[in-house]
């Protein structure tokens, strides 16, 4: 974990109530691909976590959905605008689990994360399959980025108005792959559990307290003992995971 | 040079800046991003005889100027404390700390408190008995002088550490039940623990933390913390450790002149981790700006 002040460089409209905000300063505080940042929003107490989308030495990418007070002021902010920003925070996806051909699978704003976990398995020489599961066309966002960086990407809609009709599992369920890696709702998590054939890892989501271990607010029950979705996670093992 | 020394029941602290239970873990996670050793000493978890996990998720809410939690004291136990959790402080924290404990019954305070009484560690006992978010036990044993007396003369005898009683706001007359807890035999008393509070989430018409209520803590509460230290002050003479929304030097000093010996800091660590770390090296500067050259003289000031 590392405490550091960055610049808002942009902060841009991706689809409906989805941003991207992009910041500027030291982001040596991340290590790995699933990590998340805890921001400091002026006006409101709790900071508020936000997943990795994409980094380099300078800046890094979050792309989020404006679902209460703390998303609405952040899609208010303007570039140039200085935020207090925890980086590096949780225990992001493990690379080494991938095998040849892993395959990642992203639902809503359970998609960002899966970017930069992409870009490292590329880099690391991985057959990179990936599944964006949305609602509907207006929703879609960075299925061209994940081709751009070399992924096979699918793309699957609820109403079928692009590519596959109907949810991430009816693409999961015709590939063949070594090791999956997935963020997005619980709902989605059920229903890969159900149906993949590998070991995975899954990001989850909880309300948090503090974001670094010290509140325990946001544990979870697992078959290895309780663990904080801020710490021990965000990124649990499929098998230690009790659904 | 200024003298920020305190001192609990003859424990010497290098100052009186406490990070409160419940915000701080076991320490270690604070020690991997500064030196602990800094502080006066800390309060950790919340501990119980045996495992908890707590309360169902989600158990954090928003508030203006604090936060609400319903975590229900998890804790891996006093077992597991002895054997894991103290030896992992020690190779970071070189002082002793505050063991604060929790119980459904008398009975398991005495037990967790025997438990720990034999570990050099531990400078003082913190007997919590003003948990909100848990049922049958914590706060209800804290909200009338007569079990609150019950709990502190059972505790005093299982331990010759000093025993602390931390108290909740969630009465109507918080300085008599310190009273009692003094005339049980209280070393000294802790206050306040959090208040009972509520959000209710407009899109989903319900609550927003699982369990409904929790323990609003935050800036928001700091005076209602200094109030009810200046009155239990009027009414015992044994120390009061503050605790309350505390964020700054400044903070520190006003809950002292209130009547607090030393103080707790809580939510401010989870919004800031280096919140203890920056409040222990503003204070020399923060006690010259008022003229303060030795830190025990401003307690109890304000009466």
């Amino acid at each position: 974990m590392k405490q550091g002040l960055f610049t808002i460089v942009s902060n841009e409209l991706l689809a409906p109530s989805v941003y991207r905000m992009v910041l500027e300063g030291d982001t040596s505080g991340f290590t790995t691909p699933g990590q998340f940042a805890d921001i400091s929003i002026p006006g409101l107490y709790l900071r508020r976590p936000i997943s990795l989308c994409d980094m380099d030495d300078k800046t890094m990418t979050f792309i989020y959905k404006v679902v209460g007070t703390g998303t609405d002021a952040m899609s208010n902010m303007t570039a140039g605008q200085q935020l207090d920003v925890l980086t590096g925070l949780g225990n992001g996806y493990d690379l080494s689990r991938s095998g040849d051909k892993p395959v990642l699978i992203g639902g809503g704003v359970g998609v960002p994360p899966m970017y930069y976990l992409a870009k490292q398995l590329i880099k690391a020489g991985k057959e990179v399959t990936v599944i964006l599961g949305f609602n509907n066309a207006s929703e879609i966002f960075y299925a061209k980025e994940f081709e751009e960086i070399g992924a096979k990407v699918y793309v699957t809609t609820v109403d079928g108005s692009v590519g596959t009709k109907g949810f991430v599992i009816d693409v999961l369920k015709t590939l063949d792959y070594s090791f999956f890696y997935t963020c997005g709702p619980m709902p989605m998590f059920r229903a890969i559990e159900a149906v993949a054939t590998t070991d995975g890892q899954y990001s989850f989501e909880q309300r948090m307290g503090c974001g670094f271990g010290a509140c325990m607010g946001c544990s979870m029950e697992t078959k290895n003992g309780p663990k904080r979705v801020c710490k021990e996670g965000p990124v649990m093992d499929r098998e230690e995971i009790i659904w | 040079m200024v003298d920020t020394r305190v001192n609990l029941s003859g424990w010497e602290l290098d100052n009186p800046i406490i990070p409160a239970s419940g915000t701080f873990g076991y320490g270690y996670e604070f020690a991997e991003i500064y030196d602990i050793n800094c502080l006066g000493t800390f309060s950790f978890k919340g501990t119980t005889k045996d495992p908890r996990f707590g309360n169902p998720t989600p158990r954090i809410a928003e508030c203006p100027n604090g936060i609400i939690n319903s975590v229900g004291l998890q804790n891996p136990g006093v077992e597991a404390v002895i054997s894991k959790e103290l030896p992992k402080l020690a190779k970071v924290f070189d002082k002793k700390v505050i063991a604060n404990v929790s119980g459904f019954s008398i009975d398991e305070y005495v037990h967790t408190v025997s438990r720990l009484s034999s570990q050099d560690q531990i400078g003082i006992f913190e007997v919590n008995i003003s948990c909100p978010n848990v049922h049958n036990g914590g706060m209800a044993l804290g909200t009338s002088c007569e079990s609150a007396a019950a709990v502190t003369a059972a505790v005093k005898k299982a331990t010759d550490k000093p025993v602390y009683i931390k108290l909740s706001p969630n009465v109507t007359d918080i300085a008599s039940i310190a009273k009692a807890c003094e005339d049980a035999g209280a070393d000294g008393i802790c206050l306040i623990n959090t208040l009972m509070g509520m959000r209710i989430n407009l899109k989903t018409g319900k609550p927003v933390v699982a369990n409904k209520m929790g323990g609003f803590s935050g800036p928001a509460v700091f005076p209602v913390a200094v109030r009810m230290i200046y009155q239990v002050y009027d009414k015992v003479k044994v120390p009061i450790i503050g605790c309350g929304g505390v964020s700054t030097a400044a903070d520190v000093l006003e809950m002292m002149m209130a009547g607090a010996t030393a103080v707790q800091v809580g939510a401010a660590n989870l919004i800031n981790p280096y919140a203890c770390r920056d409040i222990v090296e503003a204070l020399p500067a923060e006690m010259a700006k008022y003229g303060i050259t030795k830190l025990t003289d401003i307690i109890g000031g304000a009466h």
